[in-house]
């Protein structure tokens, strides 16, 4: 194997035998870069930059390369969110996940990877720079938003990645791209200098090969920070440590919302037969019911393009990004803002604008804040009694390129079974548990209380380490 | 037809933290164009917002000072609108949880206390600032993201002067508190005032204007008064008031239309996902209650009772802090039960010399300090020195840092009350000034203050002036 295909805790154990330097795997993945990226365009622009700039001995990932997500500041570095309104953007500062990264030694590409404009989008079409092709079939999606991070890891064109997830957008692409996800508990990872789209939903985490990159991805990136208020002041745990642990009567909840007619049959047979794996591991397995679960997605329609609106407003061509000169100051508001912005942002400004304007505002967000709690008590109710819920993590698997691009409530369908994680604020992380007969990927979402990201990946390692999904690669 | 007037005032105040609300920067007055500037403030992507927890103290502080209730917890909310001086093109400011509410402030008018109701007082970031030269327009962050507390009256206010007398006093308050500078000139105070008329006894209320651009607290009063008239025109006139917001032209003493309400803004507030809810435990309600100092209105009436003083010397003391705290150090070490002497000298020669020299008056410094300032004006008491010359001495005892009783003493500057050696002073005068003598004995009793004054100029100031009365009136009036 090259060196690229190689997970991060096998670089590591081979970097720290001398085996290897850092210079080998830098070669390695600008090569497969180099030859693949154009078929995949999983990044958005590439770039030569020296990628050694921090290497910190004796840290968590020392030498390791991780991609990032474009919507994740890094100083100096083109920070666009894959839109025209933030062309040429390189922030005078790095995102808190990116410091946290440099001080463990990790080594940060300086091209990131490719998303729909500001993380709207569950298939990476919504991108300034062309959509990115799902590394299983390039002919499909790979999902979104973070589909780039999800494809560069599939393709192995990286080793770690970030993304972001509002509503779906690690988990999904993970899922698409036969990868490991998760998005953390609200709180866990500082958002301090991820350029927001939904404040109250947006959280940093991880794509990788397999579960164990995924702890040490997370081990480095979790924690307080004093510069995001909404990250909660709790001791990180050394997720490794849950690693290898059995299941053996482990509570297992599956809801039966989850399993809604329009679900792929191979989809659903895929999840059956990894529950039917998790019980033989020793699992307690039980259906349930959370109730409020079709209220999901029209609320996190109000919410999430509520707060996009107001985050969206500051792209106003004073200090950054794109300026469309014009007669008055109004005029380039609206010129700057229609150029900028492609079509699907302007939808979603203009539905959160709606939502919140004068006499709409109890109809709309009001019931919608009141029905997200209805959705985070059907969670807490069943966490009483479970220790985690298994469930599909998308209902289908990756669709065709422009097969939903004009249809925007089947996209927005397409994150039915994530976006309810989000609004309640809990983890939930997508691992690879099969193949369709096409050759796509399937990906099994398993959800735990809040901060229960060790049983999440407690239950995820025992399951990834009874199969060998996460080993296939696709043919490129 | 008689009108009154309906007035309600909107303060906007800067709080006198080190650094900005939701930011480390400073927040110093004055610096060069967007020299006080962060990611945080400038709204960047990706940027948070983390309160300043002071910030929060202080308007804490200022609500319970205006006698409101704290809200036990305090939300924060967005202000959406689009302004170039608006780094996020929305407002971090509080809606409908606001910090304080339901307080009051009383004022003095007519000889008689009125109260005028605080609706709410809340807490928000201010906006930048726009440059126009040339042409161009240029933006300074600086101000950006400095604390604001804006405070919302009832419309209790009746007369441009209760307007006025409630700015001077909420000034006094806020300064006694120490939490603001309210300077308008410089921006840390500016005021809206809403205004309506409506028949005398009337209950209903007319249409209101709202006026902006106020850069005093008289051109508060001034823009009202041109208001109340215009208003009441237009209604003598039979014609109807537009619900605008109208602007105060200084230059023009006159107010004229910014925009009609049809063109109001919907700012589409919801709450900042960005922050958490802040508790405002009973227990940081209760300490931050207890560090507030006693308040003007509270010190003027401690001092009428406990010193003696008249209303009107009690409130020119308690005006500014500062001041009261010196004069009540004074008062205390004042021998006598009178305090008035004390009083005018604090209030006189005391306040002018720290005005001559640009100085707040506990700046002064006394050679000698309180102590011999107290000597030099029971001198005066004791008719040691004449008024005239005491006032001197502490001017040239300021100047040269010269305890003043030396200066007294090597110039030899005591009042001359020996009767002898003024009386041969007094021939002098009387040789010297034949006219006023013939007058005074004609019957125009004025010229013996001129004859005293020649005493005066004659002595240098040292001759005690009521000895010098008596003295001449007793050889005129038996010639």
């Amino acid at each position: 194997m090259e060196l690229n295909q190689l997970t991060a805790h096998e670089l590591a154990s081979q970097l720290v035998s001398k085996k290897i330097k850092f210079e080998n795997i830098s070669t390695a993945l600008k090569q497969r870069i180099n030859t693949i990226d154009s078929k995949v365009k999983g990044y958005a622009r590439l770039n030569n930059a020296n990628w050694q700039s921090s290497a910190q001995p004796g840290g968590k990932l020392t030498s390791i390369p991780v991609s990032i997500k474009d919507n994740i500041c890094t100083e100096g570095f083109n920070t666009e969110c894959c839109s025209k309104i933030l062309t040429g953007f390189k922030p005078p500062y790095d995102a808190t996940v990116v410091k946290k990264l440099k001080a463990a030694g990790a080594i940060i590409l300086p091209m990131k990877t490719n998303m729909d404009e500001f993380a709207f989008g569950s298939s990476t079409e919504n991108s300034a720079f062309g959509p990115t092709r799902n590394p299983w079939n390039l002919d499909c999606v790979p999902g979104g938003s973070s589909g780039g991070s999800a494809a560069v890891i599939a393709a192995d064109e990286a080793i770690l990645a970030l993304g972001s997830d509002t509503g779906g957008s690690i988990r999904q692409p993970a899922s698409f791209c036969g990868v490991v996800g998760l998005k953390p508990t609200y709180g866990r990872v500082s958002r301090y200098g991820l350029i927001a789209f939904a404040s109250s939903l947006d959280q940093i985490g991880p794509l990788t090969k397999d579960v164990e990159d995924n702890t040490l991805l997370l081990n480095v990136i979790s924690g307080h920070d004093p510069l995001d208020s909404t990250s909660l002041d709790l001791p990180v745990p050394d997720y490794t440590k849950a690693l290898g642990k059995d299941i053996k009567g482990l509570k297992i909840a599956i809801p039966r919302e989850y399993f809604i007619s329009g679900i792929d049959p191979e989809v659903k047979t895929c999840i059956e037969e990894a529950i039917k794996q998790l019980k033989q591991l020793g699992a307690v397995v039980k259906e349930v019911s959370l109730p409020h679960t079709k209220y999901a997605v029209p609320v996190y329609y109000i919410i999430a393009t509520a707060e996009a609106s107001s985050n969206l407003a500051r792209f106003d061509a004073v200090q950054y990004g794109l300026r469309v000169k014009a007669a008055n100051l109004i005029d380039t508001y609206k010129k700057t803002r229609d150029q900028g912005f492609g079509d699907e942002a302007k939808r979603r400004i203009i539905l959160g604008t709606f939502a919140l304007s004068h006499g709409y505002y109890d109809a709309y967000y009001s019931r919608a804040l009141k029905v997200r709690t209805l959705i985070k008590n059907d969670f807490d109710d069943v966490f009483k009694v479970f220790d985690c819920i298994v469930a599909p993590t998308a209902p289908t698997t990756a669709f065709k390129i422009g097969e939903k691009a004009n249809d925007p409530l089947q996209m927005y369908l397409s994150d039915i079974f994530t976006i309810s994680a989000n609004l309640a604020g809990i983890p939930a992380i997508s691992i690879p548990c099969g193949f369709t007969k096409k050759e796509l990927p399937v990906g099994l979402q398993i959800f735990a209380k809040p901060f229960g990201e060790e049983t999440i990946f407690q239950v995820s390692y025992a399951y990834e380490q009874a199969t060998t999904w996460h080993k296939m690669k696709a043919k490129l | 037809m008689n009108y009154e007037a309906v007035i309600g005032l909107e303060v906007h105040l800067h709080l006198k933290t080190k650094t900005k609300a939701f930011c480390g920067c400073s927040t110093e007055f004055g610096q060069g164009p967007n020299s006080q500037v962060c990611p945080v403030c400038l709204g960047f992507p990706g940027s948070l917002p983390v309160l300043n927890k002071t910030a929060l103290d202080f308007a804490i502080k200022a609500g319970l000072g205006l006698n409101c209730t704290i809200q036990p917890q305090t939300k924060f909310d967005r202000k959406n609108y689009f302004y170039p001086d608006l780094p996020k093109n929305y407002q971090i400011s509080q809606y409908d949880l606001p910090l304080a509410v339901n307080g009051y402030l009383d004022i003095d008018i007519d000889g008689k206390t009125k109260r005028i109701g605080i609706t709410r007082a809340h807490l928000e970031e201010d906006a930048g600032k726009l440059i126009h030269k040339d042409n161009e327009s240029w933006v300074d962050f600086n101000r950006a993201g400095i604390p604001l507390l804006e405070i919302v009256t009832q419309p209790d206010i009746n007369s441009p002067q209760e307007a006025y007398e409630y700015l001077s006093s909420l000034k006094s308050i806020l300064e006694y508190l120490e939490i603001s500078d309210c300077d308008m000139e410089k921006g840390s105070l500016r005021c809206d005032a809403n205004i309506s008329l409506r028949p005398k006894g009337a209950k209903g209320l007319g249409v209101k204007t709202e006026l902006k651009n106020m850069n005093s607290f008289k051109g508060v009063k001034d823009a009202l008064q041109f208001e109340i008239e215009r208003q009441a025109k237009a209604l003598e006139n039979g014609e109807k008031i537009i619900q605008e917001t109208r602007l105060w032209d200084v230059k023009n003493m006159q107010t004229f239309t910014m925009r009609s309400k049809e063109e109001a803004q919907d700012y589409r507030y919801f709450p900042e996902p960005d922050l958490p809810l802040f508790l405002n435990s009973t227990e940081k309600i209760n300490e931050i209650n207890t560090s507030i100092p006693e308040l003007p209105r509270q010190k003027i009436q401690r001092f009428m009772r406990d010193y003696g003083l008249s209303e009107y010397d009690a409130k020119i003391i308690a005006f500014s802090k500062v001041f009261a705290l010196l004069a009540e150090e004074q008062m205390m070490k004042w021998p006598s039960k009178d305090k008035k002497p004390l009083i005018n000298w604090l209030c006189g020669p005391l306040l002018s010399e720290a005005n001559i020299r640009g100085l707040s008056p506990d700046k002064l410094k006394i050679p000698g300090g309180d102590d011999e300032l107290i000597k030099l004006i029971l001198a005066i008491e004791e008719g040691k020195i004449s008024n005239l010359v005491a006032k001197a001495v502490f001017s040239k005892s300021l100047e040269s840092g010269r305890l003043a009783s030396e200066i007294i003493e090597s110039d030899n500057l005591f009042q001359i009350s020996d009767t002898e050696s003024l009386n041969s002073a007094i021939e002098e005068v009387l040789k010297e000034n034949v006219k006023s003598v013939a007058d005074y004995n004609a019957g125009k009793t004025n010229a013996l203050m001129a004859l005293v004054g020649q005493m005066m100029k004659k002595t240098k100031g040292k001759a005690n002036p009521k000895l010098v009365q008596d003295l001449l009136r007793r050889r005129l009036d038996n010639a």
